[in-house]
């Protein structure tokens, strides 16, 4: 049985967990705050990305394909990260020899590594600590375009915020120059030529890669001001559990301890033949 | 006299808003339905625009309703919006895209975007001024290539403020 002192230490390192963890929700509820300000800009920036694509009507050769996972460094979120690696996994067996993958972010490369180590394509690290700048996407964005993999389509992965405690894991695709030149409806644009599409995508590619770091970021500050939130509940009642058996096990080694002095008394008394 | 073309003028212009919106909502193809973001502002969106002009690597060009459907992409400049009210919006841009589609709908996206008259003309040469000696120090060819589009932007900063 533990001893008082073995149970008060365990109810001290619990108080001190709880103080944490609800530290940590303050943090990202404040940083969730700024994500989701920054969001509003990416939004309109993202969707009206994604318009001339819609519009073009591009059809996916369904030849090499490139997954692009986008997770960050930082755990503790709840199963944000996990849910885009599932989601490649996915992607992945559809097409298992013409598949690679690029990660972005330590976790996602963490969760992929074991199983697909051999068909990544890159990965970028340093995801997370800050918000996501325009320069983080371009430097992603160029792992894209040079790379000598030809791939005719890719697809981001990413978490995209829908509330403060929902997010959905989303999928955008992108496209190299030999899949836009195949659709019809690029005819209907005028004066192009493959220098100015290929700077054209080069940007665009970069515009999409923002935006889906962006949505990442919010949906994880999100998940885990609720990851932090349960886990402080947790911690709450494991400290209310702990100091009860506490209270219980200071006094029955009280009441021990009567018994051994009230029953020595009375042997005492029995011993003076009063 | 000049009391009385005050007061006049206020109605004179609301009557000629109403007449203006009047005639665009006619059709809808009349219409464009404008989006200008960039990566730190949203400066337009789906809102109706008179004219745009842009600056484009094919070089700079006024887009009115009913454009021909066609890409761009930005070059250093200033992006100018003709309201349907009759106010105009100078907007610097470093780089981007301009997308017009079939339907009207145009599409300005920018790495970076700032209306001019928040832009510092000293601040402006500066920038120059450190694009063009890093263009002297470079060494390797990406890194010359960089200094060249800095020393671009910075151009464009300095035309732009003065």
């Amino acid at each position: 049985m533990s001893t008082v002192k073995m149970i008060s230490l365990r109810v001290k390192s619990m108080k001190n967990i709880q103080k944490i963890v609800k530290t940590m929700k303050v943090v990202s509820a404040a940083k969730y705050a700024k994500a989701k300000k920054d969001l509003l800009v990416a939004r309109p920036y993202g969707t009206s990305t994604k318009v001339f694509y819609d519009k073009l009507d591009l059809k996916d050769p369904q030849e090499q394909t490139l997954l692009i996972a986008i997770t960050s460094d930082r755990g503790l979120c709840g199963a944000l990260h996990k849910n885009v690696s599932t989601k490649i996994k996915e992607e992945f067996a559809k097409r298992p020899e013409n598949s690679k993958i690029v990660c972005v972010g330590e976790k996602s490369r963490g969760l992929l590594q074991g199983q697909y180590g051999k068909s990544f394509l890159g990965v970028a690290d340093q995801i997370g600590r800050k918000p996501p700048t325009f320069l983080d996407a371009s430097r992603i964005s160029n792992i894209l375009f040079t790379t000598p993999y030809k791939y005719t389509s890719g697809k981001i992965i990413f978490n995209e915020s829908k509330s403060v405690v929902s997010y959905l894991t989303s999928v955008v695709s992108v496209f190299t120059l030999r899949t836009l030149n195949a659709a019809p409806g690029l005819r209907v644009y005028d004066s192009l030529d493959d220098d100015l599409l290929q700077s054209y995508l080069e940007f665009s590619v970069t515009s999409l890669v923002f935006y889906a770091l962006k949505e990442a970021a919010a949906s994880e500050q999100s998940s885990r001001v609720n990851a932090m939130d349960q886990a402080s509940k947790t911690a709450g009642n494991m400290i209310s559990e702990l100091t009860m058996v506490l209270n219980k096990t200071r006094q029955a080694a009280i009441t021990t301890e009567l018994i051994e002095i009230i029953s020595g008394a009375t042997a005492a008394k029995k011993d003076s033949g009063v | 006299m000049a009391a009385l073309t005050r007061s006049i003028f206020p109605s004179v212009r609301l009557l000629s808003r109403a007449v203006v919106q009047g005639i665009s909502s006619r059709g809808y193809a009349d219409e464009m339905s404008f989006t200008f973001a960039a990566a730190n502002q949203v400066f337009y969106h789906n809102k109706n625009v008179k004219q745009i002009d842009v600056p484009s690597f094919s070089g700079a060009f006024g887009i009115l309703p009913k454009h021909v459907p066609t890409l761009a992409v930005l070059k250093p400049g200033v992006v100018t919006v003709y309201e349907i009210d009759g106010g105009k919006q100078d907007i610097f841009v470093s780089s981007g895209t301009v997308t017009i589609n079939e339907d009207s709908s145009v599409q300005i996206l920018a790495e970076e975007a700032q209306p001019v008259q928040n832009l510092d003309a000293s601040a402006a040469r500066e920038v120059l001024q450190q694009a063009q000696s890093e263009f002297a120090s470079a060494s390797s060819d990406v890194a010359k290539a960089e200094a060249a589009i800095a020393i671009e932007v910075g151009e464009a900063l300095v035309k732009a403020t003065s």
